[in-house]
């Protein structure tokens, strides 16, 4: 047994109405590669928070290499050894690399010596890196080495790293792979936060699963399959969308040779993007984030208007029509963004009900709303689809976002469209609340809907899609059967010549 | 360490405690002011916010004044909020409610001497008119030029009083009286004449105008889809457009009924309480209609108390002037003060202050 690196003891963290972690005990070993499961409010990011020296804990203790450690503040924490790499990036895509990298640092080194230093580290663990390249023009996995390469120059005991590939392609999650189990095998610790249970059984030596914030288990995560650590996550027993085979219907949803040219700097163009979704299809979008996808939503919503042959339901052309008038039509649509964009903040649910169910729930006549109607159809989409509220007058905002979500999708869903187009329809969801969904949209398929899935969840593409197809940088590639795919050929369809390769060197 | 926190949901008793609070302090400030300029603070609280009404001296010439004053006011303020609800910021009411003055006038002047009932029917619709006129030309730059609407329309002010200069000495001088500036006075002149209707009480047709605004404004606020689009885009401009709202159909909207309300303003107060087209006309109710729509809560309801309490600081300021030689600006200064104390405690509907212990990031 190795010694242990970070031992917590009884922690304990309560915020107002909720217990966020509950007497959480479990130690990291020198060298671990120590996984955290848990579902979306399981407590796993108060915990590394405690662990950053982010968030005080109310109650327990954390021993570090024997010594008692308390970190105050994130500076603290860096000094003792503890590093993080955080889901989101903090980085100024108007600086290079190396100002990024010094950015982060307590007593960052002349610009010129901290540029060798990113070369060599980063070249050392197979994340190469061009210190004077703007960072507005890396990719998701380049720029996520920058945010490694910054940790690892501080020489940490331990590396945090929170869903480090949800912004990764499977070529891209290799490479990070490769980094971190070199990492490990020199005595760094990685605790490893993560819901994706495949990559935690192919990485990790031991698991700790969390559960509306207590520990559930301490495990060999080799040992479980992802099921069992799944049912452990969720406390219950999950069953998977079932679906029976069917023959391919009538053409709905013909887009043709559509192109648009963003007007957002950081926009992406589509390009040339020709596909057919026929009756009772599930067509699954994979791709990495900001390879067109938004775009892609606008433009089958109806917010942005194309030419009007370049979209057709059901035979008719709709290019040129907007939002309200596609939905009269039957084509409705969920984007990714719940808060601000497929539901207003601010706004009560049943308000929000009216958003996009005024025309096919006839919720208002000759322009006057009725209110009742309009509470009804809320109440309707809560009851259906296990939307946990107090009830349809509180703010959007106030709903956590797979509650949101469910509201948002169940409000589409109910809708009895021909066709609905969503993207990422299960982002930041538990387990329980995505597979209701998902359940939701197999069933729509299965009464003779067309479903369009854009999402870069390709676990959930797989388990949804009847056909498949994957956005790079504004291009589709030609829709193929989702059924024997593998994951190697999916990866190349998303465009995996993303720079990762190893040997792809830097010129000094 | 003072801590700023946002609040999960916004404070309803802030939202409305608020602009008491900014009343009072409003007046504990001005009293200050007042104090500093030798003049006794008390005397001159009461003499502006309850004089009017209650003294028995003043109240019967200050009362009926209360609703000349507040009508135009809340008139203009109702469509202000409702743009302002959408985030479009007309700040140029004054300038549409010069020109649909200007209009009402020109068409009650291009009839005289002739009687009439329909005169001043048409009056109406040419004041309307004029103020939606001249609240297109932000909009239409908006939507055409993305240029910011809140600059067009505030310089537009400035040029309607050039306008309105010019008319004055010009094309709508009374030619009747050699050498002075200044249109016919249209109170003597029965057709176009926006008379008391009840005697004593200072209600004219604005006053009606305004009431029933207030009435369509609450009704297309809370049961019209139009409604719910303005807000909706206010709050989440890219929800809206998954609405099927088009931003440019409610930039010409909301400004053109805000344009059209303070253009009728203009046209009743200058066949009424102005009486004639003088250099002098514009006294600032469009930037005080702001204050009030803002002191309202952008609520019908709310502007209909705010334009009153407005309204009552215009004829207090006035007696104050009177009866304690206070400079004319005092007053506005006053006003400025009210908004300016309600914006800073609005901060607290949406963050609260928390005191913590130690540092944190």
């Amino acid at each position: 047994m190795r010694q242990p690196l970070l031992r917590l003891d009884g922690l304990t963290k309560a915020y107002p109405g909720v217990l966020a972690n509950d007497d959480i005990s479990f130690e990291i070993g020198t060298g671990q590669m120590h996984a955290l499961l848990g579902e979306n409010g399981a407590g796993k990011s108060t915990l590394v928070k405690m662990i950053y020296g982010l968030v005080k804990p109310d109650r327990g203790t954390m021993t570090l290499r024997g010594a008692d450690y308390a970190p105050a503040q994130p500076s603290e924490a860096r000094r003792n050894g503890v590093a993080m790499v955080f889901q989101h990036f903090s980085l100024f895509d108007a600086l290079d690399v190396a100002e990024n990298v010094a950015l982060g640092m307590e007593n960052p080194p002349p610009l010129r010596d901290l540029a060798r230093r990113i070369r060599e580290v980063s070249t050392a663990y197979g994340l190469p890196l061009d210190p004077n390249r703007l960072v507005g023009d890396l990719s998701a996995g380049e720029r996520q080495r920058v945010e490694i390469v910054r940790c690892l120059l501080q020489e940490p005991k331990l590396l945090i790293m929170d869903e480090p590939t949800s912004v990764l392609t499977p070529q891209e999650v290799e490479v990070l792979f490769r980094t971190l189990r070199q990492l490990a095998q020199e005595g760094t610790a990685i605790l490893y936060i993560s819901h994706k249970l495949d990559e935690i059984r192919a990485l990790c030596d031991e698991a700790t699963i969390l559960r509306g914030g207590r520990k559930v288990a301490t495990c060999d995560p080799r040992e479980k399959s992802a099921r069992e650590l799944a049912e452990l996550m969720v406390g219950q027993v999950l069953t998977p969308p079932e679906r029976p085979a069917k023959p391919k219907g009538a053409a709905l949803l013909q887009v043709t040779n559509l192109s648009l040219t963003s007007n957002n700097p950081f926009g992406t163009s589509l390009k040339n993007i020709s596909f057919t979704l026929h009756a009772g299809e599930v067509l699954g979008i994979a791709g990495v984030a900001g390879n067109g996808q938004d775009e892609l939503l606008l433009v089958l919503s109806g917010e942005v208007p194309t030419g009007a042959d370049q979209v057709q339901l059901k035979g008719t052309p709709i290019g040129h029509l907007g939002p309200n008038a596609r939905r009269k039509r039957g084509l409705v649509a969920a984007p990714e963004e719940r808060l601000g964009h497929a539901a207003a903040p601010d706004m009560s649910l049943t308000e929000n009900a009216l958003l996009s169910g005024a025309q096919r729930k006839r919720l208002a006549r000759s322009g006057f709303i009725n209110w009742n109607a309009t509470d009804r159809f809320a109440r309707e989409i809560i009851a259906k689809f296990d939307v946990r509220t107090p009830g349809p007058n509180v703010l959007a905002r106030a709903l956590s976002g797979g509650n949101l979500q469910k509201f948002v999708i169940g409000r589409e869903i109910e809708l009895a469209p021909d066709v609905i187009v969503v993207n990422q329809p299960t982002w930041g969801v538990d387990a329980a609340a995505a597979s209701f969904i998902r359940q939701a949209l197999l069933d729509m398929a299965n009464r003779g809907a067309g479903v369009v899935v854009i999402s870069q969840d390709l676990d959930e593409l797989l388990e949804l899609a009847d056909s498949f197809a994957a956005l790079n940088e504004g291009r589709m590639t030609p829709v193929r059967p989702a059924k024997g795919l593998s994951v190697d050929e999916i990866g190349l369809m998303m465009g995996g010549a993303h720079d990762m390769t190893p040997a792809h060197g830097v010129n000094a | 360490m003072i801590r700023l926190e946002k609040r999960k949901e916004p404070s309803t008793f802030w939202r409305i405690a608020n602009p008491f609070l900014a009343v009072a302090l409003t007046m504990v400030a001005g009293g200050i002011m007042f104090a500093a300029l030798g003049k006794d603070p008390i005397a001159a609280i009461r003499l502006i916010f309850f004089d009017p009404i209650f003294s028995a001296q003043f109240g019967s010439y200050s009362r009926p004044q209360l609703l000349i004053k507040s009508a135009p006011l809340i008139l203009i303020a109702i469509g202000l909020a409702i743009g302002f609800k959408a985030n479009i910021w007309n700040i140029g009411a004054e300038g549409q409610y010069i020109i649909g003055a200007l209009f009402g006038a020109g068409v009650a002047l291009a009839f005289f001497p002739a009687p009439g009932w329909y005169i001043f029917p048409l009056m109406v619709l040419a004041g309307a008119f004029g103020g939606f006129l001249w609240a297109m030309i932000p909009a239409i730059l908006k939507t055409r030029f993305n240029t910011n609407e809140i600059l067009v329309s505030l310089l537009l002010v400035y040029v309607a009083e050039r306008i309105l200069a010019a008319m004055a000495l010009g094309l709508m001088r009374n030619p009747d009286v050699a050498g002075f500036p200044g249109s016919r006075d249209l109170r003597r002149y029965e057709a176009a004449h926006n008379a008391e209707l009840i005697a004593g009480t200072g209600i004219h047709w604005g006053v009606v105008a305004a009431l029933v605004a207030v009435i369509f404004a609450y009704a297309m606020m809370t049961r019209h889809m139009l409604g719910y689009h303005i807000k909706l885009a206010g709050q989440a401009p890219r929800a809206a457009r998954f609405a099927g709202v088009s931003p440019a159909r409610l930039v010409v909207v909301c400004l053109g009924i805000s344009g059209a309300l303070a253009g009728l303003a203009g046209m009743f107060e200058v066949s009424g309480p102005g009486g004639q087209v003088r250099i002098e006309f514009a006294s600032g109710y469009g930037f005080t209609a702001i204050i009030v729509a803002f002191l309202g809560r952008l609520n019908p309801l709310g502007i209909v108390l705010a334009g009153l309490l407005l309204g009552l600081t215009y004829i207090g300021g006035e007696l104050a002037q009177m009866m304690l030689q206070l400079p004319g600006a005092s007053i506005q200064v006053f006003q400025g003060m009210l908004l300016f104390f309600l914006l800073a405690l609005d901060f607290q509907t949406n963050y609260r202050l928390r005191l913590t212990k130690g540092a944190r990031i």
